[in-house]
């Protein structure tokens, strides 16, 4: 430290302090791990899981190939950290600046058989890729009657809300990807659904795209699995049960709302059932279907805007297969339908605030 | 038969024309380069090449072109080329070398802000002060700028004041972006600097049809600077711009700066080939390459491609070498992908600062005295405002709906309505206080 960082520090020390952002969640760990055969667990965040996935991808598969922006020094998140020592800059590697062209590479190696793990570095910065992922990689197989793939392509693309991102830092497009046939889309909500969930898109023989909740890649800790292990795409989680109300979400909103559940039993001695829905497609809509028939009330949430999120069909669905048991309209507490802003971030979100009133209003209907 | 003699014609012609242009023209624009072991007796009728046929079947190697030289006028003492000062006086030169150490000092403390948590985010743009100054210097303020993240210096030159830089990183109630955006992403209608965006290269299309558009107005004298790192380059918007310059004769200058990272990745494994100068031609346009480091070499070589745009309707590759010493941005740590020694050497001898403030003693245009006021009263300024800026309330949470469209549609209203019905209902749950109400 120079003198002249010595005066700054004085200097903002003198000043009153603002606190600038503030976490919108609380995280709750996933305490139920899967016994993987003959390796412990060992504790983990959401980067170093993810990392240890992709360890795993390239030691059990030689054609497996790591790359993406700024990949060989580990990835902006650190992701990707020490893979290309240990596995050479020939498997893990950096592109150029080129997201359409990341894309369309890792088709081609998909094309081949050999195994694409894709790195976009930010959600919000996919959008050059879409033509590739929607019109080239959703569609292979079935434009050419199956005799040409890219189903060993796998995406990771870092998404939504991390309380300063703005417009460019925060978006969580699922939604779009949603509207596509032949991709597979997943959000983990944490250390040990990321790794599963990365293993098992890997493996998939479908193009696969997994949103990191970015949030989560330090600030969710658990005890992971150190070996080998999928979790099943397609499958909802059930991580709370209950019986007035069904909330459902993905990534870190799942957090918002089992914290909400602890509120709604605290406030309003409401009994909900917290549903991650872990996969956005194909989405699980027998567990979802299921809870509702019993609960007869739901909230769906989650960061992107409102219209025509992936809400919009988990409510269709809903009305189409469970009118009957409906005690109350299926709510939606979501992001505005504005870009997503910088400094009205708090207002932005669909806090547990709002998602709580949402159940205060569906119990009184 | 005739008409390929008149295509013939032409080519030589043309041929001629650009030799001409370019003993006249200093800085020379490599608008075409020659291949050897051609023979021009018949030129093809494809309409897809109006090249030479020959009767061996070669590869064109990257190795036959050589690398597009780099224009410069003052070495890392401040000697200047004779044939090559632009003689400005004084005043503009100091001018010059106190917007590159405003823009260098508030950047110090900006970054330090930054790490103090009184703003959320900042990129310093530390080693490429002379390629923002030396560039702006040469044009004039009507010109459109669509930045890329990394021209402050643009701004400073233009007008913009401290005040202005630090209200947007605070996204205040006086930010003109109205809190929207992160810091840095500053925008100015009155000095003609369209509001920065993150995505990389998406500018870049968007200045060719600034430009395009600005032609066409009656008696035009603007044209259209579109700044890109050699990264963003990389971007498919990149191709498109180049081609969609070069093909509408749009009166833009594609001026990129080349600090040598993206990042973390070094440029070359961002590109083979000769830089991003060396797509130029390739692409049929006039093409520089200067030293980003020295302010004269940038400002002689920007005010001779100033002229030929606007003169001839056409675009300009510019492409400005320099070193980013800085981290990217607040998120990075950039002593992870290099080292600090070969940072230093940029940060010293090789600073554009370092450059001019040698050139200004050697004109004894360089008072020790008054120079340590000028930083001592910025720094003083800056911290200022910064208290200053971090007491002015955020702008009213509702304008988070507004500037969506044009007209609030109803869903928007309806939104903002539940909003604040829910906010009215959990007055402390939301942080108030801090915006206007």
């Amino acid at each position: 430290m120079n003198k002249y960082s010595k005066n700054l520090l004085t200097f903002f020390k003198n000043i009153k302090n603002l606190p600038l952002t503030r976490s919108h969640f609380t995280y709750f760990p996933d305490r139920n791990v899967k016994k993987v055969a003959s390796h412990g667990v060992q504790k983990m965040n959401m980067f170093q899981a993810i990392n240890s996935a992709m360890d795993h991808a390239l030691e059990e598969d030689g054609s497996a190939l790591l790359f993406g922006e700024d990949v060989g020094f580990g990835g902006v998140f650190r992701c990707s950290i020490n893979l290309r020592d240990k596995y050479g800059k020939d498997r893990v590697f950096n592109t150029p600046l080129c997201e359409q062209g990341i894309a369309g590479f890792a088709i081609g190696v998909a094309n081949t058989g050999a195994t694409a793990i894709a790195e976009i570095q930010f959600a919000d910065y996919i959008f050059p890729a879409f033509d590739q992922i929607v019109n080239e990689a959703a569609k292979y197989r079935y434009r050419s009657g199956g005799i040409f793939d890219c189903g060993s392509l796998t995406f990771r693309v870092p998404c939504g809300a991390v309380g300063h991102g703005a417009l460019y830092h925060s978006q969580s497009p699922e939604a779009y990807f949603a509207h596509t046939p032949g991709l597979k889309v997943v959000v983990p909500r944490g250390p040990i659904k990321a790794k599963g969930l990365l293993l098992a898109c890997i493996k998939d023989k479908n193009p696969c795209i997994v949103f990191e909740p970015k949030t989560l890649y330090r600030a969710a800790v658990e005890q992971v699995p150190v070996g080998s292990y999928v979790s099943e795409i397609g499958q909802a989680d059930i991580l709370r049960k209950g019986s007035d109300i069904t909330l459902i979400g993905w990534g870190t909103q799942v957090h918002v709302l089992l914290e909400v559940a602890d509120l709604a039993k605290k406030e309003l001695n409401v009994d909900c059932e917290v549903i991650d829905l872990v996969t956005i497609l194909p989405w699980d809509r027998e567990t979802i279907a299921n809870s509702v028939k019993k609960t007869g009330r739901v909230v769906v949430s989650h960061e992107a805007p409102l219209t025509q999120g992936f809400g919009s069909e988990i409510a269709a669905y809903i009305q189409d297969k469970c009118f009957l048991h409906l005690e109350a309209p299926v709510k939606r507490v979501t992001g505005w339908d504005t870009p997503f802003p910088h400094v009205f971030e708090p207002f932005y979100l669909p806090n547990k605030l709002r998602c709580l009133s949402a159940i205060k209003e569906l119990m009184n209907y | 038969m005739s008409a390929l003699r008149q295509i013939h014609k032409v080519l030589r012609c043309s041929s001629n024309v650009a030799a001409g242009l370019s003993r006249n023209i200093v800085p020379i624009f490599n608008a075409a380069r020659c291949s050897s072991n051609v023979s021009s007796d018949h030129p093809s009728m494809f309409p897809g090449a109006k090249a030479p046929f020959v009767s061996e079947p070669n590869f064109t190697l990257p190795s036959d072109y050589s690398p597009i030289p780099i224009y410069r006028v003052m070495d890392a003492e401040g000697v200047v080329n004779p044939s090559q000062d632009p003689n400005l006086d004084r005043d503009f030169v100091t001018k010059m070398f106190r917007d590159m150490v405003l823009l260098n000092t508030m950047d110090k403390i900006l970054y330090e802000s930054q790490r103090q948590g009184r703003i959320s985010f900042y990129m310093t743009n530390f080693g490429e002060e002379a390629s923002h100054i030396g560039s702006a210097a040469a044009l004039e303020n009507r010109d459109w700028i669509y930045g890329q993240y990394r021209e402050a210096g643009v701004l400073v030159w233009r007008g913009f004041t401290i005040e202005q830089f630090i209200d947007q990183c605070y996204g205040n109630v006086a930010d003109i972006g109205r809190g929207k955006q992160m810091p840095v992403h500053y925008g100015s209608k009155d000095l003609n600097f369209v509001t920065i965006s993150s995505p990389l290269s998406t500018q870049m299309p968007q200045a060719v049809g600034a430009a395009y558009a600005m032609k066409r107005k009656p008696n035009n004298d603007s044209i259209v600077v579109c700044y890109f790192g050699e990264g963003a380059a990389s971007e498919g918007d990149a191709h498109a711009a180049f081609n969609f310059a070069a093909t509408l004769s749009c009166p833009v200058i594609l001026f990129c700066r080349n600090n040598g990272f993206a990042i973390s990745t070094p440029s070359h494994e961002q590109y083979c080939g000769d830089g991003i100068a060396g797509r130029g031609p390739a692409y049929g346009i006039a093409t520089i390459r200067v030293d980003g480091t020295d302010v004269f070499a940038v400002y002689n070589a920007m005010k001779k491609a100033r002229e030929y745009v606007l003169r001839e309707n056409k675009p300009i590759v510019f492409e400005a070498m320099a070193y980013r010493v800085g981290h990217h941005s607040t998120s990075d740590d950039s002593t992870a992908y290099r080292s600090a020694e070969e940072i230093e050497i940029w940060n010293t001898t090789e600073h554009p600062i370092s450059k001019l403030k040698n050139y200004m003693k050697k004109k004894g245009w360089f008072n020790e005295d008054e120079e340590n006021a000028f930083v001592k009263d910025v720094r003083k300024q800056v911290l200022k405002q910064i208290s200053v800026s971090e007491k002015k309330l955020k702008p009213n949470w509702r304008e988070m709906f507004q500037d969506v469209y044009h007209e609030m549609p109803e869903h928007l209203k309806e939104q903002m309505g539940e909003l604040e019905k829910h906010v009215e209902a959990h007055p402390d749950f939301y942080p108030l206080k801090n915006f206007k109400a």
